[in-house]
């Protein structure tokens, strides 16, 4: 099993609760979140990363139990190697594009400098293109090279999968399109597992291998696309 | 005129040495501040912004009641390692920490709110620890407000006088500083002595916030 998955936590946040208890195991090597915004997507892909915590359950993925609420297990999210992609990127805006690809690369206090250069930083680079933009700041550049920064940035750590949230949401729709196809090549070329959370179909037609649909905290269906007829 | 020179220097070891504190007491309180969430943290917060708004002579004589050398700390010093505080230039520099340290607290603490904790879960997922996360991420970030309020607190430091006077006292050459040395001069009708002072004081206190003011974030906004 790739992921699996089951996570229990009470928000209550002004007066309001709410109760995100989700289940789902799967093989499939790209998984897609579906559902509204406020369904808890983002919560769910949180604290699979480990950066949010909830109150019990289980998290493995690729094989590896990174949370166990039974058994007191709780990695850290520095121990989990996971990729994962911010919706809004959280690139670093004091670094440069080759500073925030490195990022993960050079350990201890301080930051890679505006030289740092490595064999895995020059290969990402060069696979996004981002040759000419590589000594410039985040707010720089356009929505596309954002965002393959950040995919740059979480694929240098040579990460066990990859988490993305609405990775397509910042971006008009002509640039989505292509930069799904390239999202799709780059997960068959590194047979990386790929967990995208989206409230947007097309993202589920050409993304999915299989899809889990989660509503108010709950999953309410998860179904292999296969599976799916062509819905018009 | 050689005294005011004196006094000059004690001034600027004693804002110095106080701008250092304040640096990590301010910059490590005011991120634990925005960052943690416990019960009675605004009446911590109050506590600790408190010196901004009492009068420096009541704080003084806490300082007095605190450390002097009756006090348990006070005696506990003077036994165990021979520290004397108080009528010293470190007595002086607590002081002026003291008096000093909401400016940098506050303003760390603003600046560290206004950090994306994101972008710290961002240095989280690829594998930073705590201390790398704080150091590559969260202050530099967060620098220029901090620097603002460190100008700021040394500005406060060098024109300290109610709490460094019941402190540190004023002994010329030892813990009379610049604001003290204006006050002696003016009582003792030393009009010359006095004009020097006060235009020193003056010309270095302009200097400061002229760099303060460079450094507040939304200056460096409006510019662009």
């Amino acid at each position: 099993m790739i992921w699996d998955v089951e996570l229990h936590r009470v928000l209550v946040h002004d007066r309001s609760r709410f109760e995100l208890d989700v289940r789902f195991a799967s093989d499939a090597s790209r998984l897609v979140l579906y559902g509204p915004s406020g369904a808890g997507k983002t919560q769910t892909l949180k604290m699979i990363a480990g950066i949010a915590r909830p109150d019990g359950g289980r998290v493995a993925v690729a094989g590896r139990v990174m949370y166990d609420s039974a058994s007191q297990l709780l990695l850290s999210p520095q121990e989990r190697r996971l990729g994962y992609v911010f919706q809004d990127y959280a690139l670093f805006p004091h670094l440069t594009v080759r500073q925030n690809i490195a990022f993960g690369l050079r350990q201890g206090l301080l930051n890679p400098s505006r030289a740092f250069a490595a064999v895995a930083v020059e290969r990402w680079v060069e696979a996004f293109h981002l040759e000419s933009v590589i000594g410039h700041y985040p707010h720089q550049l356009s929505g596309g090279q954002r965002q393959r920064t950040a995919l740059a940035r979480a694929l240098v750590n040579e990460p066990a999968a990859l988490l993305l949230d609405e990775p397509f949401a910042a971006l008009d729709k002509g640039l989505r399109q292509r930069l799904r196809q390239e999202l799709k090549e780059l997960q068959e070329q590194l047979h990386i597992p790929m967990l995208l959370i989206t409230h947007e179909d097309d993202d589920v037609k050409e993304l999915a291998d299989q899809v889990v649909m989660l509503e108010a905290g709950r999953v309410v269906d998860a179904t292999l696309v296969a599976e799916v007829a062509p819905a018009t | 005129m050689e005294g005011a020179w004196v006094a000059l220097l004690l001034t600027l070891k004693v804002a110095g040495w106080a701008t250092a504190l304040n640096l990590i007491l301010g910059v490590g309180i005011g991120f634990a501040m925005a960052r943690l969430r416990f019960p009675g943290r605004d009446v911590l917060d109050a506590l600790f912004t408190l010196p901004m708004v009492m009068p420096p002579t009541v704080l003084g004589y806490y300082l007095l009641v605190l450390i002097g050398s009756h006090s348990p700390l006070g005696s506990w010093l003077i036994k165990t390692f021979g520290i004397r505080l108080i009528f010293t230039w470190q007595g002086a520099v607590i002081a002026a920490t003291v008096v000093a340290f909401p400016l940098v607290f506050k303003a760390a603490r603003a600046a560290f709110e206004t950090v994306d904790p994101q972008l710290e879960d961002a240095a989280r997922t690829l594998g930073m620890r705590e201390a790398a996360v704080f150091f590559r991420v969260s202050l530099p970030l967060a620098w220029h407000g901090i620097l603002a309020g460190l100008l700021l607190s040394f500005a406060r430091a060098l024109g300290e006088f109610g709490a460094t006077l019941m402190v540190a006292g004023s002994i010329p050459g030892r813990t009379q500083t610049l604001s003290i040395a204006v006050y002696e001069a003016v009582q003792a009708g030393q009009d010359d002595t006095a004009n020097f002072l006060v235009a020193v004081t003056s010309i270095v206190c302009i200097a400061v916030l002229l760099s303060a003011n460079r450094l507040v974030p939304g200056r460096v906004a409006s510019r662009e």
